[in-house]
């Protein structure tokens, strides 16, 4: 039987020469004459390890890595498939803790099959929720979804089923999906990693989404910092149309849902929902006030559901394995899988798939593997640009909405970074005013000038320059942004701020005897 | 050498893409995002011209197209240089010292962000996040993205590109 080598192909394999691997495993298969093909993947998200070559036996696959051009030919120098033996060998895949520790439901085709093959997708059990959802009625689809407790992944955590009823009961003829995979936190690359790894996922609940709602036209507001997850998700959805996942009659049944592919253009501000709908109607991404709410007047002024990639992906789970089994997962109000992202300076970085609640400490202390620099670990951001910086004594907090909400904290869309001892606390601060007036799309005040203002009350800071007053100043900025702004960009830009102030002021600024509370 | 300025060396060849753009273009203004993209790719940048083009034929006003093309990070008002590098300077790739990657190429190749070389073949610009978190430093380089980029990786990479003039 021709032995499968399996090779992925997403962003951060690619990125370290994944191509160049699978180049050089198909040039020695050629030359060896060996009985076996190469089949690229998706990524597992064990990005320590990428390239990830996996080699399928009757055990299991086997993994190595990771692989460079130069080890290829040193897998098979007695002329077979290498085993367990070999030095690049990390063993079975599916038995290493990283990945044996997690509950995949949303990830767990990622890395295993080839994203673009529906029969690998449908083999592996996908599918299954749309044939069911083209037998339901639209209230039973968003009740399924309300049952699950699903909230919104993309970080306000709305719950997706109530998002759905408004606009299944929104007046109006025509409707819209959009998907909001415009992943600009940085830490964060779940939903690349989905898209490039299981896209029809994403489509599939996309065209739930439709059925559900009534929509019958759907868009993918994909980032333009993600140029191979472009190529593979546009090729899916040719796939996806030809198979009947997407088109005027789903899987036979009549009803019609369609979508495109629309690439945004490197602002930040635009995976906000109301600057990503005035992006998508060729607009500067400027923040909307709400209401109305997009539910009721999205695109062109038509109800719209605006969901994250995850969000979207896990309504697939929902409907294929049953709302309770769903709901299941996770604690208090925070039901279900998340899927964290591990990175920046970790030793195992990476998709952590688990239920709500796990702590903070567990993900990066075990999954992790602590840093990647061998330093100890100072500080740890959670939830992209806008979340805190968590010192140690908050490491044991649960991963879950509420436990983050009562820290001052978010977990926003899953995306923790590690920063070892090195990292100057006072300079992480900055930035964060910095990105935010990179960012800001400029329409309300507190966000446009607050953030000039911070990043120069900040440097006087660190320069020493009248800390008490420079201090006062910053607490009335943070608390002006925080209630002043239109959105959560200049909402939240004072959380990471202020963790810096709390936790981590000796960074920031010498010490001040008169600090005002 | 052909030595005028880029603009002018080239707006006779952008104007014809510009045309063969727009007619085959939808001018609704949902339109224009994947426009721009094309203007911005083809001819290296968006220059006055071709906006006052766009908004004729999107019947918009040349203020609006403006407006949208100096919103966003990918589209540039002058020609940016035939190769265009993209740091990633967002928090994860500054835990694994982008900073020091930053301050690598500005004494390598003696630029600083929105700088360009001497010879004026390579600009440098920061980018926030290519989702390669769990890899960095990431670099992207035209449609190439780079992983786990070190100084002497990105001296690799760079060096790959061919003659490019290190002051």
């Amino acid at each position: 039987m021709t032995t499968r080598i399996f090779v992925p192909g997403d962003t951060t394999a690619w990125s370290v020469g994944a191509d160049d691997v699978a180049a050089a495993l198909a040039s020695e298969i050629a030359t060896r004459g060996l009985d076996a093909t190469v089949v690229r993947t998706g990524s597992r998200g064990l990005c320590w390890l990428e390239p990830l070559v996996e080699i399928e036996t009757s055990a299991g696959r086997i993994g190595f890595g990771p692989m460079s051009v130069a080890d290829v030919a040193g897998l098979f120098t007695d002329g077979r498939a290498p085993t367990g033996d070999h030095p690049r060998s990390v063993g079975l895949v599916e038995a290493i803790p990283f990945l044996r520790n997690q509950t995949r439901v949303t990830f767990a085709r990622a890395g295993v099959i080839d994203p673009l093959s529906v029969t690998a997708y449908r083999a592996h059990g996908g599918g299954v929720a749309l044939a069911r959802a083209v037998t339901m009625t639209p209230q039973a689809i968003v009740d399924d979804v309300n049952g699950a407790g699903l909230r919104g992944r993309g970080g306000a955590a709305f719950p997706a089923g109530i998002k759905w009823q408004t606009v299944l009961h929104a007046p109006g003829s025509r409707k819209h999906i959009v998907c909001n995979a415009d992943e600009g936190d940085s830490g964060t690359f779940g939903d690349r990693l989905l898209l490039e790894s299981d896209p029809f996922q994403l489509l599939e609940g996309m065209a739930i989404a439709g059925l559900a709602v009534g929509a019958e036209q759907g868009v993918i507001y994909l980032r333009s910092e993600y140029p191979r997850t472009a190529a593979i998700l546009g090729e899916a959805i040719g796939i996806a149309r030809r198979s009947g996942m997407l088109g005027t009659n789903l899987l036979g049944s009549g009803r019609a849902f369609d979508l495109t592919l629309f690439l945004g253009a490197g602002a930040y501000i635009c995976g906000e929902e109301t600057a990503l709908l005035e992006s998508l109607e060729g607009k500067r991404g400027m923040v909307r006030p709400k209401p109305p709410l997009p539910a009721v007047a999205g695109l062109h002024g038509e109800p719209t559901v605006v969901n994250n990639v995850l969000t979207l992906a896990a309504v697939t789970s929902i409907l294929a394995e049953g709302a309770d089994v769903y709901a299941g997962h996770g604690v208090d109000r925070s039901r279900g899988t998340m899927p964290f992202q591990l990175a920046g300076n970790v030793a195992r970085g990476g998709v952590v798939e688990v239920p709500f609640g796990m702590s903070l400490r567990t993900i990066v202390e075990d999954f992790g593997g602590g840093t990647q620099s061998g330093r100890p670990i100072k500080a740890i951001q959670v939830g992209g640009p806008l979340g805190a910086y968590l010192p140690s004594s908050q490491w044991d907090t649960p991963l879950c909405y509420e436990a983050f909400a009562a820290v001052g904290a978010m977990l926003g869309h899953g995306g923790i970074v590690v920063f070892d001892e090195t990292v100057d606390m006072g300079e992480q601060a900055e930035f964060a005013m910095a990105f935010c007036a990179w960012e800001s799309c400029g329409k309300c005040t507190p966000c446009r000038i607050g953030s000039t203002r911070g990043v120069e009350v900040i440097q006087r800071l660190r320069r020493g320059e009248a800390p008490a007053r420079q201090l006062a100043i910053l607490h009335d900025l943070c608390e002006t942004l925080e209630f002043g702004s239109l959105c959560a960009l200049g909402g939240l830009t004072p959380l990471p701020v202020r963790s810096v102030l709390t936790h981590f002021p000796d960074d920031l600024h010498a010490p001040v005897e008169e600090l005002a509370p | 050498m052909d030595d005028r300025r880029p603009d002018v060396r080239d707006a006779e060849r952008d104007l014809d893409t510009l045309r063969d753009l727009l007619a085959a273009s939808p001018t609704t203004q949902d339109a224009l995002l994947p426009l721009l993209h094309q203007v911005q790719r083809q001819c290296g940048h968006v220059s006055k011209v071709a906006v006052r083009l766009i908004a004729s034929a999107f019947n918009l006003s040349r203020a609006e197209v403006h407006g949208v093309v100096t919103f966003y990070h990918d589209f540039h008002e002058e020609p940016t240089a035939e190769t265009v590098v993209q740091l990633c300077m967002a928090e994860a790739c500054q835990a694994v010292g982008c900073r020091a990657l930053a301050e690598h190429v500005r004494t390598s190749l003696g630029i600083g962000f929105h700088e360009r070389t001497a010879d004026g073949r390579l600009q440098l610009e920061p980018a926030y996040c290519f989702g390669n978190c769990a890899a960095g430093p990431a670099v992207r380089v035209g449609d190439r993205i780079h992983g786990r980029v070190t100084p002497a990786r990105f001296d690799a990479v760079v060096g790959a590109l061919g003659e490019v003039a290190i002051p």
